[in-house]
């Protein structure tokens, strides 16, 4: 009884060890901050890729595909129909990414990735992440109106009416500019003449202006009407066809685009026959595709599956497509292990391969994980500083209090009750500090947007900056069980760091410590 | 009356047989008590009498089981308790003595009453103490009542005046029912006056409920208000010198 009272009391009473609390808050505080703040980039990392990867991904072996999509998908169904939510057949290939910018042309390679837009919607936050679902932002990424479609829109490769009116202007300038061209190659006039005859003609396309030396940058014959979209209609990854800099007036990051909706770019890659044929198209880029992996921006470019699949070879006589693999969403995640099981027995391995999303993106996951587990550990010594804190103050305490325990002695009190109530005393000590630091540190993740708008505020400098981190706001994910072996690690540091002084406030002699005031 | 007075025949309560002790300091031993022989009767009053350093408080620790002899055993009711293990003698201090001390020593953090307590809050678990709660606090409060505190019991030691605190020590002393108590230098942090008070107390318990006290001082004045005086010097014995 005396042992709780005395170190209730002592815990009241003594202001030094405020200090140890203050520095178990502060660590616990810290590790719960640090750790939802990753496991928030981490789980939204993870979603982002399972967005566009699906949980599981059936591939075949070779890029020339296989057959019929439906019987693939059929056969998926009944294997393991009762954990799949939806399906979508997709072709993946590679190939250079070629476009026009200021004269120049600029060459990238890139994965193509040829989906249907309705079952690919069907698999998750593809919408998510094109720009037309996002809020509308100018060069420097300041937002500036809300985004075009609601989310509930379902995706489609259609050309907005803006973009559309943008490529029209376009292409009736780059018309004009040939029918001019073609008229000076047939009259053979003089330059000055040109700019006599026709000067509101010359249309503010630089670039073609910069080329305007009668070389066309397009094929020769003349497609009949240039102003409506092509068949070909790409998402393309946002990374792709934006630059970055720093404008020298205002010192501001800003995003220049190379390529705008409505304009063509050219795809090369290899066709599904055997030799691989390379071939080329022309495509129109109906949206920015931005996931904030990097990685995906700057390679990916969403394809209509059909104009992919007949530019491929990959539509036979019988009008039979193949795909390169089929994704597949499941209604609950977590039986992704026991799905690609069931599927590996089903499909012949040697043509199939089947991977959960983690498998294919293993090594970055594992490197997040590391990450994540050498921090904590970093972090826990935060909380070990704490620990060796409290055995100092504690000795301390010991050495003021070696009267009180001399009397405690005289009084009865066995060596294990004397310990104990040190022992009791480092643990209140850690659980009131970790108890603060638990609400400290939830505090901290609540608020913790406001918390960076005003450190930004003060220092002038954005502390999160989206256009570096991909995020709008820091992501924060807040596991109750992180939280809970947190608060049990420090509580049980402070416990075992205040053995040692318990031991030796245990082992005093009651006399020695009794005779002298 | 003849009978009777054979019946109250007084019987050795506690006693220290042959005791030596000796304090290492470095490679040093400093011998405090050579040999020291006590006997005290129940309910006797004995002081120790001698001048600082002459081992009486160490006599007095020896005898209370705060500290264990180098040579020798201490009885108790004929029984060697010296040697009992531990928890035996956590158990005897917190049942059988208590002890007053020069200067005080009550907790600083807790309220007079918690102070008085705190015995019996080391003799029951929590449980216990909580299930018999009003009971022990109408006990302590009967006694601060007896010792004249009645009107302090929530002030901290530090709003107390020496012999207040005194009282309250005393008063912690008894609210375990001891059967001995152990009184080091009881009055030496105090007045004559409130030292005539502690003492008259210590008498009065004496004489009514019949209890033990060894009392240590280097006051010859207080040592003769009891009913036997020893005199130590130099760690022996002097005399025995019966005051009545």
């Amino acid at each position: 009884m005396y042992k709780y009272l005395l170190c209730t009391r002592y815990l009241r009473t003594r202001y030094i060890a405020l200090t140890c609390i203050i520095s178990v808050t502060l660590g616990v505080a810290t590790m719960i901050v640090v750790n939802s703040v990753m496991s928030g980039f981490s789980s939204q990392m993870k979603e982002r890729i399972r967005g566009i990867l699906a949980d599981v991904v059936l591939e075949t072996g070779s890029a020339d595909g296989e057959k019929d999509p439906e019987r693939i998908m059929a056969r998926i169904q009944a294997v393991a129909g009762d954990h799949i939510e939806a399906m979508s057949p997709t072709v993946e290939v590679y190939a250079m990414l070629s476009f026009r910018s200021f004269g120049d042309y600029i060459t990238k390679p890139v994965t193509i990735i040829g989906i249907e837009p309705e079952s690919k919607a069907k698999m998750g936050t593809l919408t998510e992440h094109l720009f037309n679902y996002m809020p509308q932002r100018d060069d420097e990424g300041n937002s500036i109106g809300p985004p075009r479609f609601a989310a509930a829109v379902p995706a489609s490769f259609e050309l907005l009416p803006e973009d559309q009116a943008y490529r029209t202007d376009q292409k009736e300038g780059e018309m004009r500019f040939r029918a001019h061209s073609r008229m000076m190659n047939e009259l053979e006039s003089t330059p000055e003449n040109t700019d006599a005859i026709n000067p509101g003609d010359l249309f503010s396309d630089t670039e073609v202006i910069a080329d305007a030396e009668g070389n066309l940058p397009f094929e020769e014959e003349e497609p009949a009407d240039l102003t409506s979209p092509l068949r070909g209609r790409v998402y393309v990854g946002s990374e792709l066809v934006t630059y970055k800099y720093i404008d020298q007036v205002t010192g501001n990051l800003k995003t220049m685009p190379m390529v705008r909706k409505g304009d063509d770019v050219q795809l090369s890659t290899v066709g599904a026959g055997r030799p691989p044929k390379a071939l080329h198209f022309d495509a129109t880029v109906v949206d920015y595709f931005k996931c904030g992996m990097s990685e995906y921006d700057n390679s990916l470019i969403f394809c209509n599956l059909d104009f992919l699949q007949e530019q491929r070879g990959m539509i036979d006589e019988a009008g039979t497509r193949s795909v390169t693999s089929v994704q597949i969403k499941l209604k609950d995640s977590a039986d992704s292990a026991l799905v690609v099981d069931l599927l590996r027995q089903e499909f012949e391995p040697g043509r199939f391969a089947v991977h959960t999303w983690e498998q294919k993106q293993g090594p970055l996951l594992a490197a997040v994980e590391v990450e994540s587990a050498i921090l904590n550990v970093l972090l826990f010594l935060i909380i070990a500083v704490a620990g060796f804190g409290i055995l100092a103050i504690f000795f301390m305490i010991v050495v003021e209090k070696t009267r009180d325990i001399g009397i405690l002695k005289s009084l009865g009190a066995s060596s294990s009750g004397v310990m104990s109530i040190f022992l009791a005393y480092g643990f209140g000590l850690g659980i009131v500090g970790a108890g603060a630091g638990v609400g400290l540190g939830l505090i901290i993740v609540w608020q913790i947007n406001w918390i960076e708008e005003q450190i930004s505020w003060i220092t002038g400098k954005e502390v999160f900056d989206e256009r570096i981190y991909y995020f709008p706001e820091i992501p924060t994910n807040i596991e109750p069980w992180m939280v809970f072996w947190v608060a049990v690690g420090a509580i049980s540091i402070a416990v075992l760091s205040s053995i040692l002084p318990a031991r030796r406030a245990s082992r005093l002699h009651p006399v020695a410590s009794l005779r002298y005031e | 009356m003849e009978t009777a007075e054979i019946i109250k025949m007084p019987q050795r309560h506690i006693a220290a047989i042959a005791v030596e002790k000796a304090y290492r300091k470095g490679d040093h031993k400093i011998p405090v008590l050579h040999g020291v022989n006590i006997d005290v009767d129940r309910g006797e009053f004995v002081s120790i009498v001698g001048q600082s350093g002459s081992g009486k408080s160490t006599l007095l620790h020896l005898l209370g089981l705060l500290d264990a002899p180098s040579v020798g055993e201490i009885h108790l009711d004929g029984q060697r308790i010296d040697d009992l293990s531990a928890k035996s003698r956590d158990e005897l201090r917190n049942r059988v003595f208590g002890f007053i001390f020069q200067f005080y020593h009550l907790l600083p953090e807790l309220s007079v009453m918690e102070n008085v307590l705190a015995p019996l809050m080391i003799r029951y678990t929590l449980l216990g103490y909580v299930r018999r709660k009003r009971e022990l606090q109408n006990h302590a409060r009967d006694l601060l009542e007896r010792v004249g505190l009645s009107h302090r019991l929530t002030h901290r030691p530090s709003e107390l005046s020496g012999g207040e605190m005194q009282r309250a020590a005393i008063a912690r002393a008894l609210i375990g029912k001891p059967e001995v108590l152990l009184a080091d230098e009881p009055t030496g942090n105090l007045d004559a006056s409130t030292g005539g008070e502690i003492m008259d107390l210590l008498r009065t318990l004496n004489e009514q409920e019949n209890l033990t006290i060894v009392m240590v001082t280097h006051d010859n004045a207080i040592a003769e208000q009891a009913g036997r005086t020893v005199r130590l010097r130099e760690g022996r014995l002097e005399k025995l010198a019966d005051a009545a």
